[in-house]
């Protein structure tokens, strides 16, 4: 798909941020980069502003909703998608986006997302997955890669994370596609496509923490660890021609489908328009 | 169909229930099977698209409360209906209804074990959730009631912005009554409050006198801020400010305190002069009635009190009826759950005796005759 618009100003940015919130997000976190990324694709796609609503959980990812100047909803811990569901069936013509964390949509919200993902239903979901549990102060999550330290892990990890972009993929979500913080065009134009894509969306972006993971595992500085994500990133395409053991433990980015299938809401004003003509059938 | 048989209609406790909500406004229904609260969903599925509405179902109840509150955040009346281990998992979005004052209607068909009638869940309609939270809790005792009571369970909920608990139980979820349905004309309908300044002067969260502030909904231009669990200030920001926690945690209890006199829903019968009343409410209400009457009969002068609203408890009705009658009857269908309620507004002036029936049949007015000339002793 053809962007419209290609260059984004800090200024058109600055517009789509509510002034009034208090933010409190860390220094060098890449909820920021996510956050910019979703509104140059919002702008790049020239959506109206006032149809698109932002529905976050809880984290420190989940506080985007109330950021962002949308119409927006932070909903209980793990149940964005189901708050979501029900606005887009209300409102079918708005743009639904869900913002939140690796913990909230897979952990505790895990079930919401794969029914989400069998209905299709047109949800773009943005999972920041920083591998680990951040405003609660660093546990383990299930996305914390095997071996690595948390405050509820401190022998290690001995779990192994859940690949929510193939979880997704296997639930029938028709856009699915991974990216890092520091890939941040590739992570706007998956954006974009998973905007764009009339069915359910799910863009990963795997995130830093620097105040928890990065810290409990030794890691080093925000740029070191985006750093750290570039030498670890190897592209679905290339990981195809690899044994599994050489891309053991890589990150691998790309879209993993693009598919057209039917989508939740337009079945549902199918359904609508049966119903009513049975109606006035049995009237008759 | 000719119309104006339709009016009298013949009809399962659950599917008026349908019916109410339907008649009321409801457009949203998002659910999930459990006995012996199903046909409400059943029904739903079947008519709510005939009138343009929207029926899901979800992969549990936790996600059921989700859509619901995510579709009336988008303008739509929206109810759902469970049984006792669904209305746990509800009890997470109730509280965030509560304080995102966001409407909605949890009707739940109380069961004991499967399929027997029981009133387990009186306590968790008040404090299921953790925390502070406003709640309405109805009760209905008939079919007719499924019907009307559903109405005044949505009328609730738009005009002051909270959850509205309807408890049934399955001997009224599963009996079959005539319901005669007035003109849709002649019911009273009420609709959210909406914001009546532009977007840029919309607080989400200044309430007017009534202390029910105005609904922006989402997709209607306003941006709304303030869907939330968390404690907000006037703009709907998150905030830590004990005054603001202060603030929304008094105003939200205080909006239904305000309004106490209009969803305070009670009816008495035959207390003028009684020395026995039986405290009643959903099931239990037709055999206090029967046995109220073979107590008179009998020569001892007994009334009934029907709760209809629960919750708020109706503390006035017990206060005044303490100082004037001689004991109160309180039958259950648990191990004493409203009884603690009624103890605490008698104050001790007059025994307050518990009839309880665990076992999964109903409370019969043999069962309540026997207490009351036991009492009247």
């Amino acid at each position: 798909m053809e962007s419209m618009k290609n260059v984004v100003t800090t200024k058109e940015i600055k517009s789509y941020l509510n002034k009034s919130a208090r933010r409190i997000w860390c220094a060098g976190c890449g909820n920021g980069i996510c956050m910019g990324a979703l509104i140059r694709a919002i702008v790049r796609l020239q959506i109206l502003r006032d149809k698109v609503v932002i529905v976050s959980g809880i984290g420190c990812s989940g506080r985007a909703s109330g950021y962002l100047d949308f119409d927006s909803m932070q909903t209980p811990h793990g149940r964005p998608i189901t708050c979501a569901t029900g606005i887009k069936l209300m409102r079918p013509e708005m743009h639904v986006i869900v913002f939140s964390g690796d913990g909230d949509i897979a952990a505790i919200g895990g079930n919401h997302l794969i029914h989400a993902a069998r209905r299709n239903i047109d949800i773009t979901v943005i999972v920041v997955n920083n591998q680990i549990y951040g405003m609660t102060g660093g546990q383990v999550a299930p996305t914390t890669p095997h071996g690595a330290l948390a405050s509820t892990a401190p022998y290690r990890n001995i779990e192994s994370p859940f690949d929510i972009c193939k979880l997704a993929l296997a639930a029938g979500a028709t856009y699915v596609a991974r990216s890092t913080t520091f890939h941040v065009n590739q992570m706007v134009s998956f954006i974009e496509r998973g905007i764009a894509n009339r069915g359910f969306s799910l863009i990963e972006v795997m995130s830093q923490c620097p105040t928890q993971y990065g810290k409990l595992n030794n890691i080093g500085t925000p740029a070191e660890m985006l750093l750290w994500f570039k030498e670890k990133t190897i592209n679905i395409k290339r990981s195809e021609e690899k044994t599994s053991e050489e891309i053991r433990g890589e990150i691998i980015t790309g879209e993993f489908i693009t598919e057209r299938r039917p989508e939740l809401t337009e079945l549902y004003s199918q359904l609508l328009k049966r119903a009513q003509s049975k109606r006035s059938n049995d009237e008759t | 169909m000719n119309k104006k048989k339709s009016n009298r209609l013949f009809m399962l406790g659950n599917e008026a229930c349908g019916a109410g909500a339907i008649a009321a406004g409801v457009r949203f229904f998002a659910g999930y099977p459990i006995t012996p609260s199903t046909e409400i969903a059943e029904y739903m599925a079947r008519e709510l698209p005939k009138v343009g509405g929207i029926f899901i179902q979800m992969e549990d109840e936790l996600a059921s409360m989700g859509a619901l509150l995510g579709a009336s955040a988008a303008g739509a009346k929206a109810m759902t209906a469970t049984s006792g281990p669904g209305f746990t998992l509800m009890q997470e979005f109730i509280r965030y209804a509560g304080l995102s004052e966001i409407p909605c209607v949890i009707v739940d068909v109380m069961r004991g074990g499967m399929i027997q009638p029981a009133q387990g869940d009186v306590m968790q309609s008040r404090w299921g959730p953790y925390g502070n939270h406003p709640i309405i809790v109805l009760s209905a005792s008939t079919v007719p009631e499924m019907f009307f009571l559903t109405m005044k369970a949505v009328n609730f909920s738009e005009k002051f912005r909270v959850p509205v608990i309807l408890l049934s139980d399955e001997s009224i979820g599963h009996l079959r009554e005539t319901v005669e349905i007035p003109d849709v004309e002649s019911l009273e309908i009420i609709n959210r409050k909406k914001p009546e300044v532009p977007p840029e002067d919309f607080e989400p969260m200044s309430p007017g006198e009534d202390l029910v502030p105005a609904m922006a909904c989402i997709g209607e231009g306003y941006r709304v801020k303030g869907y939330s669990g968390l404690v907000r200030n006037k703009k709907g920001n998150p905030t830590s400010d004990p005054e603001a926690k202060d603030y929304l945690t008094r105003r939200l209890q205080n909006k239904i305190d305000y309004h106490l006199p209009e969803i305070q829903l009670s009816q008495e019968r035959d207390t003028e002069d009684a020395d026995v009343v039986i405290f009643s409410h959903g099931s239990v209400v037709r055999p206090a009635h029967r046995a109220s009457t073979l107590a008179r009969q009998k020569g001892i002068k007994t009334g009934v009190l029907k709760a209809t609203t629960i919750w708020p408890f109706p503390r006035e009705d017990i206060e005044r009826l303490s100082k004037r009658v001689k004991a109160i009857i309180v039958p259950e269908l648990n191990l004493g759950q409203i009884i603690g309620e009624v103890e605490r507004w008698t104050k001790g002036r007059i025994p307050v005796i518990g009839i309880q029936k665990v076992d999964g049949n109903l409370i019969t007015a043999e069962d309540i005759l026997a207490k009351v000339e036991e009492v009247a002793k």
